[in-house]
């Protein structure tokens, strides 16, 4: 019995633990710039260089119209490796060029500055750069930044910026790798005359990112290629089947210990009553009617079990709802997996049902046993036994 | 004729049992046949095999070689499921010790049987009262069998072994656990019912008052029928003068 709650509780509060966890990173990773969905041109995955732009946004808009759900935000970019550098030091970014207003409702970047302001509409000069950068660079807000690329025609393009936002994020290497124009000054100090780099998309159900990523696929002329944050950041992905392998471990760990519980639990409590069992044999009852017995008591202790587990561990996931499991003080061995400064644990039905149903057909089979050791036994040996 | 009027048969029965690596003969191969109706005591020695003996008759353990039959049927032949029911419908059993389900009062226990035969709830209440009535325990249908004396529970035991009218009932030692005064209340009791219900009575003792009450003696020495009497008046057995 005891061994059930344990486990049951167990089972829900951890499994809503790692949840909670798995879906702040990826959460993490798809408001860090990369979004549910991504159109990009051809090529431009492997090589991402400004010749793969995308040259006609129209096609894609359209699109992207008709067939992306309702309550989706999608926000163009132009997104190219450049060289960053002040009077002190030079380091390789990611310069992204942004509509301030598209953006904001598509990646962290909208709610992310902490010092300075946000891009305006038609900025031509400023700059948001993150917090690890302006470190590193011994630079501050108001100061400027020059940054280099190759534009269309293969030329080194450079261009002055001025710092108006420092921007914070999860992880450091966020802030050191991103530096923020407009779109406008990007596409006109690469000369790209609105070409683009990529479309990030952001459904409001991430359930249906497949569906709609094989949509646009479909649509999309063969010139464009379409990911789902899958694809993206193959390493979440991988992380994540990682996690799900982890969480069927605990589960069978949870289950070995358990079970043994159970089994202990449920033949000690055959052996107190060989005799009760060898004389109801005596008198006539099946075997079978025996083992339904000892199945329908285990039946009860999981049943009971199972319910005071599960409102043990929903009311612990419910306890730390509120404030979260703050791992700041680990943050930077947890930064390195990608995973949030505080996890806040995430209860799933499925995960929920999961621990249930298993717990409770796996315990009804460790029942057999017992059970039919009581069915097994004569009822001479039985009724001998004192 | 002759035949059908056996509800017991028994023929060159033998049974071992195995402890470690010694072998214990039980029975040595047994002979005996009991007519219906009777009133009958399996007497000897302690170790002799009677319990053995009974246990074989109401198919509860097997025969090692040797034929058994009990009411026509051939326990040989019988699956667990078939002895199950055969113990069900037409054996009742009263045990030295231990012979009621703790958790359960008096009349449940005498219903119980019924419950596993499938008699409706209205018929067994009934019946089980009348036959606690019977033997004397009208005013305690309630009790858990821990809340009775030995002799009490002794009575609710045969009670239960009667109340649905099997071909026959076994009782192994059935007074062994009881004063003379209490024990011979169950047996004129035992008595009462076989003459009444006209039920088949086998029981198993070593006390010589108990023999008193049989009408057919047999006297079991190491595993083998040393003696048979059917009484005329009282029994002699050469081993008790
Ligand atoms: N389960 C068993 N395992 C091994 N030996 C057994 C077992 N049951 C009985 N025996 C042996 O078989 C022999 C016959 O036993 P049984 O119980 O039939 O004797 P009994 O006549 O009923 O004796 P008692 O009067 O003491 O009850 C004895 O020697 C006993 O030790
Ligand atoms: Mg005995």
């Amino acid at each position: 019995m005891i061994a059930v709650i344990i486990g049951v509780w167990s089972m829900i509060f951890l499994g809503a633990l790692m949840r909670g966890m798995i879906e702040d990173m990826i959460e993490n990773g798809i408001a860090t710039l990369t979004g549910h969905i991504q159109v990009h041109h051809k090529g431009y995955r492997d090589d991402p260089v400004i010749e793969n732009s995308i040259a006609d946004l129209n096609t894609i808009e359209s699109a992207l119209e008709s067939l992306l759900p309702p309550g989706t935000q999608w926000t163009p970019r132009v997104r190219v490796n450049g060289i960053a550098s002040n009077a002190r030091h030079s380091d390789g970014v990611t310069l992204v060029g942004i509509d301030p207003e598209l953006e904001a409702k598509v990646s962290f970047i909208g709610h992310a500055v902490t010092q300075g302001r946000y891009l305006t509409l038609d900025e031509e000069n400023g700059i948001l750069v993150g917090k690890a950068l302006i470190d590193k660079f011994e630079t501050k807000l108001g100061r400027k930044l020059v940054l280099m690329s190759q534009d269309t025609s293969g030329e080194i393009a450079s261009r002055s910026f001025r710092i108006v936002g420092v921007f914070r994020a999860e992880m450091e290497a966020t802030e050191k790798q991103f530096a923020f124009v407009t779109m406008h000054a990007a596409q006109r100090m690469l000369r790209l005359q609105g070409d683009i780099s990529e479309v990030s998309i952001r459904l409001k159900d991430q359930g249906e990112t497949d569906r709609v990523t094989n949509a646009l696929k479909e649509t999309l002329p063969s010139a464009y290629e379409v990911h789902s944050w899958r694809d993206l950041l193959p390493l979440l992905s991988a992380y994540m089947r990682l996690f799900d392998g982890f969480m069927w471990l605990w589960y069978l760990v949870v289950f070995i210990a358990m079970g043994f519980g159970i089994v202990n639990t449920m033949l000690m409590a055959v052996f107190e009553r060989i005799r009760e069992f060898g004389l109801l044999k005596a008198l006539g009852m099946r075997p079978w009617w025996i083992i339904k017995e000892v199945l329908a008591e285990s039946f009860f202790l999981l049943v009971i079990g199972m319910a005071i587990g599960n409102t043990l561990g929903l009311l612990s996931v419910l306890a730390l709802s509120g404030s979260g499991i703050d791992l700041s003080a680990l943050a930077a061995g947890t930064e390195y997996v990608g995973m949030a400064r505080v996890i806040y644990p995430a209860v799933s039905g499925k995960d929920v049902a999961m621990a249930n149903l298993m717990v409770f057909i796996l315990g009804l089979l460790v029942s057999v046993y017992p059970a039919a050791k009581a069915a097994r036994f004569t009822p001479v040996e039985a009724l001998a036994h004192t | 004729m002759g035949f059908n009027m056996n509800i017991v048969e028994c023929i060159d029965v033998k049974k071992a049992y195995r402890q470690d690596t010694l072998e214990v003969r039980a029975l040595n191969g047994i002979t005996l046949s009991i007519q219906k109706g009777a009133f009958v005591a399996l007497a000897g020695p302690s170790g002799s095999g009677k319990t053995t003996m009974l246990n074989i008759i109401g198919g509860l353990d097997t025969a090692d070689s040797g034929r058994v039959i009990v009411d026509g049927n051939a326990l040989e032949d019988m699956t667990q499921s078939e002895l199950a029911n055969l113990r069900l419908r037409n054996v009742g059993f009263v045990f030295q010790a231990y012979n009621l389900i703790p958790v359960l009062s008096a009349l449940e226990n005498v219903e119980f049987v019924m419950l596993l035969q499938g008699i409706p709830p209205d018929e067994r209440r009934e019946r089980a009262m009348a036959i606690l009535d019977d033997v004397g325990l009208e005013d305690m249908y309630n009790r858990r069998p821990a809340e009775l004396s030995g002799g009490q529970q002794q009575r609710v035991a045969v009670a239960r072994a009667i109340v649905s009218s099997p071909s026959i009932v076994l009782a192994d030692e059935p007074t062994a656990n009881l004063d003379s005064k209490t024990g011979k209340g169950l047996l004129e009791m035992m008595k009462q019912m076989n003459e009444r219900r006209k039920a088949t009575f086998v029981f198993s003792t070593h006390d010589k008052m108990v023999m008193d009450y049989a009408r057919r003696l047999i006297l079991i020495r190491d595993g083998l029928v040393a003696d048979d009497q059917v009484r005329e008046g009282g029994f002699r057995f050469a081993i008790f003068d």
